[in-house]
């Protein structure tokens, strides 16, 4: 099991806006995949999955503002 | 970089072409490519913005799309850049992608002998207090899209129709505006494309060593 964090963004900018979700729980997920779209200020931007198994479980909802090293998902 | 030049687009129209011209790119079918265009009357609202920032619309279109920042206007005489870059090994940093769009917009209106800046904290381009361009990008696949839009000969009436960039009381401004002269809007396109050509993508990434 692991999470699927959001990665570190640049010098200053310690949180974004969850957009929307690609994939939903029970989804299989490959390695690559971009799986949920985020938003700052500036930029759109997707997350990419860095391994592949089943997204487990959501924790963050869309227009939720989440940090940066927050967990986003559970990936099994 | 190859160079497309819309002329006087529909928004969704020139939508679709960055979309077309993204895939290309991220497939590698497609060199970088700078889509330049005005666009008419449109309001676009960015993935964090927000309909109550926009207070009416005077028949204007109003959409959501998928850029980064808030509520803005385009229109003729509004100088729109998309960039539709490959950001590659170190220049897959999207806040670099951003600082380098900033230099392009400095030095572009550095030509015309402004002296623009970036404010701390503020998004978009500054002429002392007033706001001359706004910038929100998409990335996909990490080939960016959306971009950049500086008033040249904007009416700048309709951006009292909105918050813009979600800012309290901001001022916009042109360079008409500034200049006090109307400005030909072809050679602000050739002009914008130098800026694109002469400014190093990864002066960012080098900086940081």
């Amino acid at each position: 099991m692991a999470e699927l964090k959001l990665p570190e963004l640049a010098e200053g900018v310690n949180e974004a806006v969850v957009s929307f979700w690609h994939f939903k729980e029970g989804d299989v997920i490959k390695e690559g995949d971009e799986i949920v779209e985020m938003a700052t200020d500036k930029a759109a931007f997707n997350v990419p999955c860095k391994i592949s198994g089943i997204l487990r479980k959501i924790l963050v909802q869309e227009g939720d503002t989440v940090k940066v090293g927050q967990a986003l998902a559970i990936i099994e | 970089m190859k160079c497309i030049d819309l002329g006087l687009s529909d928004y969704k129209e020139a939508y679709k072409t960055q979309c077309e011209v993204r895939s290309k790119v991220a497939e590698g079918a497609c060199e970088n490519t700078l889509i330049i265009t005005e666009h008419k009357s449109v309001i676009t609202i960015g993935r964090i913005g927000s309909e109550k920032h926009v207070f009416k619309t005077e028949g204007i279109e109003v959409l959501n799309v998928d850029r980064g920042g808030d509520v803005t206007y385009h229109g003729p005489g509004q100088l729109v850049a998309y960039p539709i870059f490959k950001l590659e090994n170190e220049a897959r940093d999207i806040h670099g992608f951003l600082k380098f769009l900033e230099e392009v917009g400095i030095s572009f209106l550095s030509k015309y002998g402004v002296m623009a800046e970036t404010r701390p904290g503020m998004r978009g381009i500054w002429v002392k207090d007033s706001k001359i361009a706004s910038i929100g990008i998409g990335v996909k696949k990490w080939v960016t899209y959306h971009g950049m839009a500086i008033n040249i000969n904007t009416d700048l009436r309709p951006f009292s129709f909105i918050k813009p960039c979600g800012i309290d009381g901001v001022k916009i401004t042109s360079l008409e505006n500034l200049l006090k002269e109307r400005l030909d809007i072809e050679d602000a396109k050739r002009k914008i494309k130098e800026s694109f050509e002469k400014i190093p993508l990864l002066a960012e990434a080098v900086c940081k060593g």
